[in-house]
């Protein structure tokens, strides 16, 4: 009687099945009871806190719940987008778990009928100076996201990489996709129509992936986890390919009643969420599904996660029309089932029942957990191992920051995706704060001729959120919105991947408790309705948890795609100030500074003040949108200092900046240089277009030569941009040949 | 004038190249499986993974059915423009010289390059000025253009080097920097950069309609 502790089942939850069911479950019925209430399926110990999250707002077309959230951008378009995990498979096999992370995250888009347009990630590792291993992990998870983004046509737009030691033994591999849909078209999951045809299609069903997200994506990770390869999909982007485009025709068509991909769980999990959202049955015939091993079992066939498959519900006389666009996609389509009134899910085997399960016991009556959440009596996290030695000056502080493997150039890895494809790129990575798609154009020519766009943005520091869950949480979210508004955008929706730890232990729920805490109180400071999301749990391998990394994705829009912000400098001559709040108040706890010194996570993150930021943000953008603006960026990791020399950087184009102004405002000059803490802005432009801003922008400097040129409390510095540029663009390689 | 892009299971530029081809034409998308060009002036065969470049790039879509079609409508002089995977589908025809290798970095690369127009008498590059410069950008893991030496020396003698990289920034390996290529009778270009990813200054440079726009700019020939 210990099979469902195997599966992961409690001896209490066995106990709850048993009650569901009247009786015994037979393997089967264990095998698909143990997914549905896995934490990665059922949320059991995460839905009572993301309840308390803001879902709703004027843009909304579609919150959470749903394969992908959407919001109206206009013009009669929706953009649905979603951020997913795969870590564990990604700690696993680095390329397959990464390139099927991306293949989930599209497929959750185009589920609900619109097409990709556009990728995001977020990656964290181990220290790549230190671990061959996370120099493997970055490789082959960059490779697998290129490969599977790149061969769909979908651009890689951008991303952000963090390495900390805590991500040692659990990398993590996020994926964000944005796709695009008239807003009257999406498709919801819910199966409806008794009678109606259960078609399953796309790729074959293998053995691969069996029990991914009981075994692998809701436990902690072992020592030697080469037994659990099997456990992690293979993806082919080609198949995908295909599925996609069937899938868009199928729709725009109208021959589907609903449509689901199929992920975690693979069928059972698509199956149980159609029914259950539709409050109906089904009834499945495993016997039907096509297979890659004809040996398959019952069990095996239900929650293989074979990636690239779809699932829809078709109305009898229109099985033989989508069976027809699927064959001219040279893609393979069964019906394996019906819908029914019983809502039971009843598994057949070549028409012989092996499973019977009430619908509502699977997906309603997940046992739902109250996490236990107490503070860490003491620090989690050791203090990593110092780089920068005592006593070295501003200018070696500068550049070892700025080569240094968080704040280096992205280039090595950006540059192995495709950012191009669809045509609507108008800010490349590195290019601004946040990836810019233009929109297609509207035959109406609403907005006289200026075009549209989107804005995305992806972030989340794990050091900050480890030393103050609530204010790194509130943080992230911040920084996302400064992204935004750096291009000129207004944010319109947000999803959320959620990676933490054992909830099950205290601290962990401590700081998921207070993560989600910061996360609700920044939403609804700055009115961005949170759509849909995921949590990644127990993140935790031999070396402790990782730090609490709350990846959050902000989707926006800007009015007119050539005023798009930029981050580089543009134009000798412009005049460089700084937008600042009042509440800004740089600090070096939880800085990069602090890190490479080898400073402990000790000390208060500066508190934001969200109602003033809120206003901050809305200025740098209607800067921004008038055009009075040829550059704007963010001051974040790496503090003022970095900011400067990364609009040096993207200009190639000097600049003398006195601090001297500031030094009223922050009595430390390392923190004034280096200290980190939301709320300030550098931008450049014609003096006399930042003289409109009063005293909102304070003016530092002029945009010229070939240094930047720094004068103020901190003393006289000065920094060739040759030198800036070439330890930046080579920090990473660098690191990569250690 | 209009063009047809040819859709195989797995393209992913092609909207790209019909959005580029519409700016000075009609444009339209061909399917794989047609046997006739549907009366084109023009063919362009677009970048992506066709048939996910399963076996060899470009070795699968070269059997399509309508590649019959291309290969009659190219040898009687039509224009033909392979971007990218297309350009490897020629080279799998034989309608163009050489082959394209994996990338020296053995990495997919993507970035904007320079590039030198060597031939302005190809029907792709007419409306080019020889050895002006042009901004077009790459993205592939399959560019690295080779051809044997005395192959390379008659393609010179008969103007088919094209396109070449600007000194410096070759991006993959390929010999002689070489960026796109011609057949014998210049109506047939392949090419690794994607000139349909620089048709708009909001999404980058527009140096890349000056491709579609010489094609555009000929009489149509009857196919």
């Amino acid at each position: 009687m210990t099979r469902h502790r195997e599966l992961g089942l409690t001896d209490s939850e066995y106990d709850g099945i048993l009650a569901a069911l009247g009786r015994v479950p037979n393997q089967v019925e264990l095998a698909v009871f143990s997914l549905m209430w896995s934490e990665h399926c059922g949320y059991k110990h995460s839905k009572k806190a993301l309840r308390t999250l803001p879902t709703e707002g004027p843009r909304v077309v579609m919150g959470p719940g749903e394969n992908a959230g959407a919001v109206d951008v206009g013009g009669g378009l929706a953009c649905a987008f979603k951020v997913e995990s795969h870590n564990h498979p990604s700690a696993v096999e680095p390329f397959q778990g990464a390139a099927t992370g991306v293949g989930g995250i599209l497929r959750d888009v185009f589920a609900v009928g619109a097409r990709p347009v556009a990728i995001l990630d977020s990656l964290r590792f181990g220290e790549p100076r230190d671990s061959a291993r996370s120099r493997y992990l970055l490789e082959r998870a960059v490779a697998g996201i290129g490969h599977y983004g790149n061969s769909i046509g979908v651009a890689t737009v951008g991303g952000e990489i963090y390495f900390e030691e805590a991500y040692e033994h659990n990398c993590l591999v996020n994926a964000m996709c944005l796709g695009l849909i008239e807003t009257d078209r999406l498709i919801r999951s819910a199966a409806a129509g008794v009678g109606n045809v259960v078609v399953l299609f796309g790729a074959r069903t293998g053995r691969d992936g069996i029990g991914g997200a009981s075994v692998l994506a809701s436990a902690e990770l072992g020592e030697v986890d080469a037994a659990k390869r099997p456990t992690v999909q293979i993806g082919d982007p080609f198949e995908e390919k295909k599925l996609l485009e069937c899938s868009l025709e199928l729709l725009e068509r109208d021959l589907l009643v609903a449509l689901q991909d199929l992920g975690a769980a693979g069928l059972t999990s698509s199956a149980a969420e159609m029914a259950s959202k539709g409050e109906v049955g089904i009834d499945l015939d495993v016997r039907r599904v096509p297979l890659r091993e004809a040996d398959m079992e019952p069990f095996e066939i239900m929650i293989s996660e074979s990636q690239e498959r779809m699932l829809c519900v078709v109305e009898p006389e229109q099985v033989a029309d989508v069976l027809a666009v699927c064959q001219r996609w040279e893609t393979r389509a069964t019906a394996i089932g019906e819908v029914t009134d019983t809502r039971r899910l009843r598994i057949l085997d070549a028409g012989e029942l092996v499973g019977d399960l009430p619908v509502t016991a699977l997906v309603d009556d997940c046992p739902l957990y109250d996490l236990g959440p107490a503070p860490p009596a003491v620090g989690l996290y050791p203090a990593p191992r110092a780089v920068l030695l005592e006593g070295a000056d501003a200018q070696e502080i500068l550049l070892t920051l700025i080569g240094s493997a968080n704040l280096a150039s992205r280039r090595w890895a950006f540059e192995q995706y495709d950012c191009l494809v669809g045509s609507a790129t108008v800010r490349r990575p590195e290019a601004a704060d946040a990836a810019v798609l233009v929109l297609p154009a509207t035959p109406d020519g609403v907005g006289g001729g200026s075009r549209r766009a989107l804005a995305a943005s992806i972030d989340g520091n794990g050091r900050r959120v480890a030393c103050d869950p609530y204010r790194g949480t509130v943080e992230a979210v911040l920084e996302c919105s400064a992204n935004l508004a750096c291009v000129g955008a207004e944010p319109l929706g947000l999803t959320n991947c959620l990676n933490f730890g054992n909830p099950e232990k205290p601290h962990i729920a401590w700081q998921f408790t207070r993560a989600v805490a910061g996360l609700g109180d920044a939403c609804r400071a700055l009115g961005v309705p949170v759509v849909g999301g995921n949590v990644s749990l127990y993140n935790e391998g031999g070396g402790g948890p990782i730090y609490p990394t709350p990846v959050v994705g902000m989707v926006g829009e800007l009015p007119d795609a050539a005023r798009a912000g930029r981050l580089g400098f543009a134009r000798e001559g412009d005049a460089v100030a700084l937008i600042a709040a009042a509440s800004w108040a740089p600090s070096l706890v939880a800085s990069e500074l602090s890190k490479l010194r080898g400073e402990p996570l000790t000390g208060e993150l500066p508190q934001a003040d969200l109602g003033e930021l809120h206003m901050t943000h809305a200025a740098v953008r209607q800067a921004v949108r008038s055009g009075a603006l040829r550059s704007a960026h963010d001051v974040a990791e790496g503090g003022l200092a970095i900011a400067l020399a990364e609009c040096c950087i993207g200009g190639g184009l000097g600049a003398n900046v006195d601090l001297g102004p500031l030094a009223t405002r922050v009595a430390d000059p390392l923190a004034l240089l280096f200290g980190e803490g939301p709320g300030a802005f550098v931008v450049s432009g014609p003096a006399d277009a930042l003289r409109a801003f009063g005293g909102a922008a304070l003016a530092l400097g002029t945009v010229g030569g070939d240094h930047l040129a720094l004068t103020g409390p901190p003393g006289e510095g000065s920094v060739a941009i040759g030198e800036l540029a070439r330890v930046h663009a080579h920090g990473l390689a660098n690191l990569l040949r250690w | 004038m209009r063009f047809g892009v040819i859709r195989f299971p797995g393209s992913c530029d092609e909207r790209d190249a019909q959005l580029a081809a519409s700016r000075v034409g009609d444009a339209e998308i061909l399917w794989h499986q047609d046997r006739e060009l549907g009366g084109v002036d023009a063919i362009i065969v677009p970048g992506g993974f066709s048939y996910g470049d399963h076996l060899r790039v470009g070795a699968i879509a070269r059997f399509s059915p309508i590649m019959t079609a291309v290969d009659t409508f190219a040898r009687s002089g039509g224009p033909v423009l392979g971007i990218c995977n297309g350009f490897q589908v020629l080279c799998e025809a034989g309608l163009l010289p050489g082959a394209l290798l994996p990338n020296v970095s053995l990495r997919f690369l993507c970035r904007q390059v320079e590039l030198d127009v060597v031939s302005a008498a190809s029907a792709w590059t007419r409306a080019c000025l020889p050895g002006e410069r042009l901004s077009v950008p790459v993205k592939h893991t399959t560019g690295r253009y080779y051809a044997p030496e005395p192959v390379l020396e008659e393609m010179a003698e008969h103007g088919q080097i094209v396109l070449r990289y600007a000194p410096g920034q070759n991006p993959n390996g390929s010999v002689g920097d070489i960026a796109g290529v011609s057949n014998a009778g210049g109506n047939v270009l392949g090419l690794m950069p994607h000139p349909e990813h620089a048709v708009d200054p909001l999404t980058g440079s527009t140096d890349g309609l000056k491709l579609f726009a010489s094609a555009a700019a000929q009489t149509p020939v009857a196919a």
